[in-house]
């Protein structure tokens, strides 16, 4: 019995790989188990390699593994492409029809199980498409699961699709489990022990843990043109929007996004924009006059591999830099990198409540990984969605309203609303004095800076320190920012049962910094910045704010995450 | 009567710029709708009209240049009960904004734009406009201007604005009752406001307008009709037509979202996640 297991499964675009994927995790997560589920597929609607792999452990899990131990391949490519990450004894289920594969053709000793998907799809409704549905019931019999865990996720899964979809998927789900009972009964390594998990969990990727943060964080409105990888909080907000209480536009462009969201918040209401690198430089500006008239914003800015367009569809963690130094000018800001789905929920919810509390740009750097990989976050989270208020005008404030006071100790001064009696004053993109009227006096152009960047002495008094894990006195100290966090965590656990003492340092919190980072930093005995990215952005960054040089940086820039495997075999050395 | 709208600046534009009208007309048009001072936002654009900002006492935006149009609507999708205002030039709001003004026209949010159009830059000097007739000499095209101009109300009612209409900053009672009416209009309503820039442009004098300006009182029926519409407004040379050019009711932006209730966002509680039944997905 495993307690430990990796499924995978690729084929063409267009025939459901994706939604078979997060079937598979949701089932298992229903039942107790960890689950994690990744994807990588090109920049195109049909044709092309798509695959997904599933995690799925007895505990919770962190981050996915490369090595696989069922493989279902709905066209030759997948094998092709993954035999070399097929673990020892793994299974391969695929078509003759498509390519009779060999047992010496494999790196690995591994079990080739053959599996007419095709012949069978015709036993169904013909479909194609419902190769992945087949695929899915022997799995359930190969993993040693009934087969009702799939057909009830069926029937929630296509509920409103009609009950002629539901019935053909159910069908096609039993064709494949038979087949397993009929063909393979002796092959039971990879059935799986029991999950362990007591708590309810929410399957979602990053982006809809955003929305939901954001949600909960009180957010009102949302400016999102749309751009991989951040496309799925879309239908969230708008799918939903009466009923949540909000308002979603799909603006003209990146530009008009934040700008209305400016605007809207401006009006009162709690706003964000989400993009990726390219549609965040449209904003840049804009980002700059949040900074002078002290807007609170929350960006969400999921990364990928750039220049320009690069790899649309693929991961990486370029843009700390530009969203550290974006906009012309110098004001306060506050960066956040959530490094899972628990923390993209938490973390934008927060960034709502810091947004208001020091009214400037709050940016939640998320990436592709993160953005589309599945992950568990507990249900009991939803609960107890209260927010904090800003600092807001009231009928004490003395008159004329001074929206800008510039004598305040941590640089915050009270916000009014339009509509509210007596509190005019200008939201301006020109310097301007505390009713927000334009000057260019230089006695008032000094106490405005100064009142703006007081407020990053504020943040840093609160910001959260780094999340240490493992060894207290570790041989190898990595450190590293958002999406790194679990495959780097389940590294140093792997290290720590091979002798090797090790230390994770993730920054989730990452701009301003705490001023207890230094310390943290500094004793520490070989430090590694473990990033996505071909330049160190993290460890330049460090060395800036702290002056701490990082020694090692250990970067990946192919577009594809770094695995746990990949970082212990770098500290061994093979 | 005092001028509720006067703040302690005094304007700094050029002695005899046509903004003096303008700027004379929009208080009066506020004023005689009798809007609380408060539920007055105006969105200024970066341009010599955008200067309004620091001698109007209402809440004011002064944004960047070109972006007027998406905070207004972001403000007025936050808060429908606010009268919503773009103060914008036409560099601003056709040169460097020009995407925004013909989404907002497509999308028909209730907010008034006043294009303050000299068909020059004057804040940066005197260099052609997006609405500078061919021919003209400026800083940019010392051999005169080679691009057909854009007519700022034809480039509206095509792209979907449901008001739209033409006025002179040297009438300042008729372009009140302009004002007036794009205000009172429930949809996206521009305002082309043709005034001389006595500084930069020696060409389109107030003389030269008053030879050429025609005022015209369309039914409305015909008012309604796009095709009319487009032709009274796209016609500027020895003739050019001003007053209402254009109105018709449509749904607004804001009709279809959850502000159609007239409650501002901020207003409405925040849902429990929990109850609203959006979480069923991710099971």
């Amino acid at each position: 019995m495993k307690t430990d297991i990796t499924w995978a499964i690729g084929g063409e675009a267009g025939f459901g790989i994706m939604s078979s994927g997060t079937m598979l995790a949701k089932i298992f997560s229903r039942v107790g188990y960890g689950v994690i589920a990744s994807n990588e597929y090109p920049s195109l609607i049909r044709g092309g390699h798509n695959f997904v792999s599933v995690r799925i452990t007895t505990a919770l899990v962190r981050a996915p593994k490369k090595s696989i131990q069922i493989l279902i391949a709905l066209n030759k490519e997948t094998v092709t492409l993954h035999k070399d990450d097929l673990d020892d004894n793994a299974y391969v289920l695929f078509d003759e029809k498509d390519y009779a594969w060999k047992t010496e053709e494999f790196l690995h000793p591994i079990t080739l199980l053959s599996v007419p998907f095709a012949d069978l799809v015709g036993k169904a409704d013909g479909d194609l498409v419902m190769r992945n549905t087949i695929a899915l019931g022997i799995t359930m019999y190969v993993l040693g699961k009934d087969l009702s865990l799939l057909t009830q996720m069926i029937q929630d899964q296509f509920k409103g699709k009609g009950e002629t979809i539901i019935a053909a998927n159910i069908q096609s789900a039993k064709i494949g489990f038979d087949y397993g009972k009929e063909h393979f009964p002796t092959h039971k390594e990879c059935n799986l022990s029991e999950g362990i998990i007591q708590e309810s969990h929410l399957v979602m990727n990053a982006s809809e843990a955003v929305a939901l943060g954001a949600l909960a964080g009180g957010m009102k409105f949302a400016a999102i043109y749309p751009m991989t990888p951040i496309n799925a909080l879309i239908p969230l907000f708008a799918d939903h929007a009466h009923e949540l209480g909000i308002v979603y536009k799909q603006p003209e462009d990146e530009i008009a996004g934040i700008n209305m969201a400016i605007g809207a918040s401006l009006g009162g209401a709690r706003s964000m924009v989400a993009t990726s690198g390219g549609g965040f430089a449209l904003m840049v500006e804009a980002i700059s006059m949040v900074g002078i008239m002290e807007v609170p914003i929350v960006v969400d800015l999921g990364m990928r591999p750039g220049p320009a367009t690069g790899m649309p569809t693929w991961t990486e963690q370029g843009e700390l830099q530009m969203v550290y130094r974006a906009g012309h000018g110098e004001f306060p800001r506050i960066i956040l990198a959530p490094g899972d789905v628990q923390e993209a929920y938490t973390l934008s919810k927060l960034a709502f409540e810091l947004a208001e509390q020091f009214q400037t740009p709050v940016f939640l750097l998320t990436d592709k990984y993160i953005n589309e990989t599945l992950w568990q976050l507990p249900s009991s989270l939803m609960k107890n969605q209260i927010i904090e208020k800003g600092n807001a005008a009231s009928h004490a404030d003395i008159l004329p309203f001074k929206r800008y006071d510039v004598t305040t100790a941590n640089g915050i001064s009270t916000r009014s609303v339009p509509g509210e009696k007596d509190h005019e004053y200008i939201a301006n993109s020109y310097e301007h004095d505390e009713h927000g009227f334009t000057t260019e006096d230089s006695g008032m152009r000094n106490s405005m800076v100064e009142k703006r960047l007081r407020k990053m002495d504020a943040m840093k008094k609160i910001a959260l320190l780094p999340s240490v894990f493992g060894s207290e006195s570790a041989d190898i100290t990595f450190v590293t920012f958002g999406s790194l966090k679990g495959v780097i965590f389940d590294a140093i656990q792997e290290l720590e049962t091979q002798g090797v003492k090790a230390k994770l340092i993730h920054f989730a919190w990452v701009y301003p910094m705490n001023e207890a980072v230094q310390k943290i930093l500094s004793s520490e005995k070989r430090l590694v910045s473990v990033e996505q990215n071909s330049t160190g952005q993290l460890a330049s960054l460090i060395r800036e704010v702290t002056g701490v040089t990082i020694g090692e940086q250990w970067l990946k820039y192919d577009g594809r995450q770094w695995t746990s495997e990949e970082i212990v075999k770098k500290v061994k050395g093979i | 009567m005092d001028d509720q709208f006067l703040t302690e600046t005094k304007p700094t534009w050029c002695p005899g710029c046509g903004n003096f009208g303008i700027w004379m007309a929009l208080k009066n048009a506020l004023t005689t709708l009798a809007i609380p001072r408060e539920n007055i936002v105006i969105v200024y654009g970066v341009g010599c009209h955008g200067n309004m900002r620091d001698w109007m006492n209402v809440y004011g935006v002064e944004g960047l240049h070109g972006r007027a149009l998406p905070v207004a609507q972001g403000i007025k999708l936050a808060n429908p009960n606010l009268t919503v205002i773009a103060v914008t030039g036409d560099g601003d709001c056709l040169g460097e904004g020009g995407n925004h003004f013909i989404h907002a026209a497509k999308r028909n949010p209730n907010i008034t734009v006043l294009v303050h159009n000299n068909e020059v830059y004057g804040l940066t000097t005197g260099q052609a406009s997006p609405t500078a007739q061919i021919g003209m000499i400026t800083k940019s095209t010392p051999s005169g201007v080679v691009d057909p101009p854009f007519t700022p109300a034809s480039l509206a009612i095509f792209t979907g604005a449901t008001f739209a209409a033409r006025g002179f900053s040297g009438d300042i009672p008729h372009l009140t009752e302009l004002i007036s009416a794009a205000i009172m209009h429930k949809g996206f309503s521009v305002v082309d406001m043709l005034q001389p820039c006595v500084t930069f442009d020696k060409v389109h004098t107030y003389p030269w307008y008053r030879e050429r300006i025609q005022k015209v009182e369309i039914s409305e029926e015909n008012l309604r009709d796009k095709k009319q519409s487009l032709e009274l407004a796209s016609t500027f040379g020895e003739k050019i037509p001003i007053g209402i050019l254009h109105t018709r009711v449509e749904k607004t932006s804001e009709d279809c979202e959850i502000v159609a209730n007239n409650k501002p966002l901020a207003s409405i509680p925040i849902v429990n996640l929990d109850t609203v039944g959006i979480l069923s997905q991710f099971q």
